[in-house]
């Protein structure tokens, strides 16, 4: 599904993803982690086509197409989602009405037909209760005086309504007490499916105890410097990231 | 067919000297009117005269411009297409003119045309402000408004509907009796290039409340330039909503004065210009009794090279303690070349008082439209919603559902025009 070769990118000319290379097949979860300033955010960003990074090299490919030279809405109609670590305030758009635009946009890209408010908020209803948020949040103003785990949880809420082919989550367990959390991971665990993949970006092994990963990838210095399977959370929890990066150096 | 083409202020003396025993009303104020004229002429045309009033806003060319009274009737149902599609009483006006034909006349207000009576009011300043001028000397026709003494008149249309190259000047006057109520939604549109000169006078007595919505959604090669003055007693409500969206020029001119305790006028607004447009929004509010509140919203959408002007200023009397006055100004500039001038004024001679303004500006936020867009929502479409998002807390502010429809309409076409 998702294969990133040697990807370099910098902000104002300072690099800081230097040579990444992953694949994350169809059905996979797979787990970034690593220190902070380790470039996790970055490749979040450069994966759903944010403007400020510069690719300097390397290549990304979504479902065989060049994901680099899409647009961040042409991204997100190919069925790339990414859940904010700082989900954004948008005072003055209502909830309800953000996330119908959303999903009529993409359904229109995919040849379905729109829905109307009364379809999309059975729909929308549905997905709240099912994360155990208050039914109100679809009237507030989009993250607009939301806590910050509501926040995560709105994110979550838009991955659901949304049904993306690969969920980029980056850091949506930091703020998180562990009953959200769990909703969080239900969320996403609601989603697995043979055609459904995720990127869990995260600083802590605790999130993964929820949403168990096939694979752990470990980010230092704007590389890949481990790979393997869920064990290697918890000898990262076990050594911590100095012992395990000096161990890969 | 036209006639009597006329140009610059020589033109509009020209035009008072040919009509003036036809027109209505008290001869002498007219002459007086043409007298302040003569010596004022057009801000901004005449070189070397600067007033504080017009710093940002030059008349010149509607001084360059010249106007012709048409003689060629456009078809009604061709103007009626012109009004919004929402069931409610209507006044309407054709090149400043009353068109009965156009008309649905309400029934709880008592309406009668300026041209039959010509009736000035007392509130208006011929003898310092020179549009006023301009209007008292040439006023032809307008509607006199009534409300009687505890009516609730509802939602009424008033409507002006201007042809290429006319020149009108009417001259409004409204009047709300103790404790009645009125929703007033004034619309500006037309075709081709002319000069639509407004003078309103607004009464508001005991108790009364006016909603006063105006939409200006004139032709972008036309002249607007409204000023209203409005009374309010005691416990009264003025609450005013305008949004500029069309002329080439256009200059909105409000003097509020609240004269009785515990008074209310809010003066919103919102501005969206673009291409070559000047819009220019000036308020003058003077607290004249105690414990009355002044509110103000302004937010400016400004593309292309657009230029906005928002001059609001306050006055509070000694006698206006426990005053409560705000004002916020706020601009969203979606091209490098746009341009907002704020200049806010605040006179306060009472000491018990709260009075605040504040000016903000800013681009599109580059955060938010990646969200957006990071949804599948496409570039143009995410522009929308954020411009509309920054237009939304000052819409918020015009509660009837019907009335809120038609700027929402006009809001939606004037960004499909910055789109094509």
């Amino acid at each position: 599904m998702l294969e990133i070769r040697g990807l370099s990118a910098a902000i104002e000319d300072k690099p800081i993803l230097q040579g990444i290379d992953l694949v994350v097949p169809d059905g996979e979860v797979h787990a970034v982690m690593g220190p902070n300033g380790s470039g996790k955010s970055t490749l979040a960003y450069v994966l759903a086509g944010r403007e400020d990074y510069a690719v300097t090299d390397g290549s990304v490919s979504f479902d065989g197409r060049d994901l680099l030279a899409m647009d961040p809405e042409e991204r997100a109609a190919a069925g790339l989602f990414l859940a904010f670590q700082y989900p954004v305030e948008l005072p003055g758009v209502g909830n309800a009405n953000f996330l119908r635009t959303a999903l009529n946009a993409l359904r229109r890209t995919r040849g379905e037909s729109e829905l109307d408010a009364v379809q999309f908020l059975r729909l929308a209803r549905a997905e709240t209760k099912r994360l155990a948020m208050p039914e109100d949040m679809l009237r507030r103003n989009v993250n607009v005086g939301f806590s910050g785990g509501e926040k995560k949880r709105n994110e979550v809420l838009q991955m659901a309504i949304l049904r993306p082919r690969l969920a980029i989550l980056d850091e949506t367990d930091s703020g998180l007490d562990i009953d959200a959390l769990k909703i969080v991971a239900e969320g996403v665990n609601a989603l697995r499916r043979p055609d459904f993949s995720a990127l869990v970006i995260t600083h802590y092994q605790r999130l993964l105890d929820y949403i168990v990963p096939d694979r752990v990838h470990v980010l230092a210095g704007g590389r890949i410097v481990r790979s393997g399977g869920p064990e290697l959370a918890h000898e990262l929890e076990a050594k911590g990231y100095a012992g395990m990066v000096a161990e890969a150096a | 067919m036209t006639v009597a083409v006329q140009s610059g202020v020589a033109g509009f003396l020209a035009r008072y000297d040919a009509m003036r025993d036809r027109l209505p009303g008290d001869p002498r104020r007219r002459s007086a009117a043409a007298d302040a004229f003569r010596r004022a002429g057009l801000p901004g045309a005449t070189s070397g005269r600067r007033e504080e009033a017009w710093k940002y806003t030059s008349l010149r060319p509607v001084a360059d411009a010249s106007f012709a009274q048409s003689l060629t009737l456009a078809d009604d149902s061709v103007l009626l297409a012109r009004l919004p599609s929402i069931d409610v009483p209507r006044i309407v006006f054709v090149d400043g003119e009353f068109c009965a034909d156009l008309s649905a006349l309400p029934a709880a207000v008592e309406f009668s045309r300026f041209a039959e009576h010509g009736e000035f009011g007392t509130l208006a300043r011929p003898d310092s402000e020179p549009l006023v001028a301009l209007n008292t000397m040439l006023a032809q026709d307008g509607a006199v408004l009534s409300v009687p003494a505890g009516v609730d008149a509802g939602l009424v249309l008033l409507a002006s509907i201007a042809t290429d190259r006319a020149a009108f000047h009417p001259r409004h006057v409204i009047r709300l009796a103790r404790g009645a109520r009125l929703s007033l939604l004034e619309l500006s549109v037309g075709d081709g290039s002319y000069l639509h000169n407004p003078v309103f006078e607004v009464q508001v007595d005991e108790g009364a409340i006016l909603t006063h919505v105006r939409l200006q959604d004139e032709s972008l090669a036309a002249f607007h330039l409204s000023t209203l003055y409005a009374e309010i007693a005691e416990r009264c409500t003025y609450d005013s909503f305008v949004l500029n969206l069309g002329a080439r020029i256009a200059r909105t001119e409000i003097h509020v004065r609240l004269g009785g305790a515990k008074g209310t006028a809010h003066l919103n607004g919102g501005q969206l210009l673009s291409g070559t447009q000047h819009a220019d929004l000036t308020t003058v509010v003077k607290h004249d009794a105690p414990s009355c509140s002044s509110r103000q919203t302004v937010k400016n959408v400004l593309g292309g090279r657009s230029q906005a002007v928002f001059q609001g200023r306050i006055e509070v009397a000694r006698i206006a303690q426990k005053t409560d006055g705000y004002q916020m100004t706020q601009a969203l500039l979606l091209s490098p070349d746009a341009e907002i001038d704020t200049k806010p004024e605040l006179e306060i001679f009472a000491d018990d008082v709260k009075c605040s303004h504040g000016a903000t500006v800013g681009e599109l936020d580059a955060e938010q439209l990646f969200y957006l867009r990071s949804r599948g929502i496409p570039d143009a479409a995410a522009r929308s919603m954020l411009v509309r998002a920054f237009l939304a807390e000052a819409l918020e502010a015009v509660t009837d559902e019907r009335v809120r429809s038609v700027l929402d309409r006009a809001v939606e076409g004037w960004w499909e025009r910055q789109a094509a």
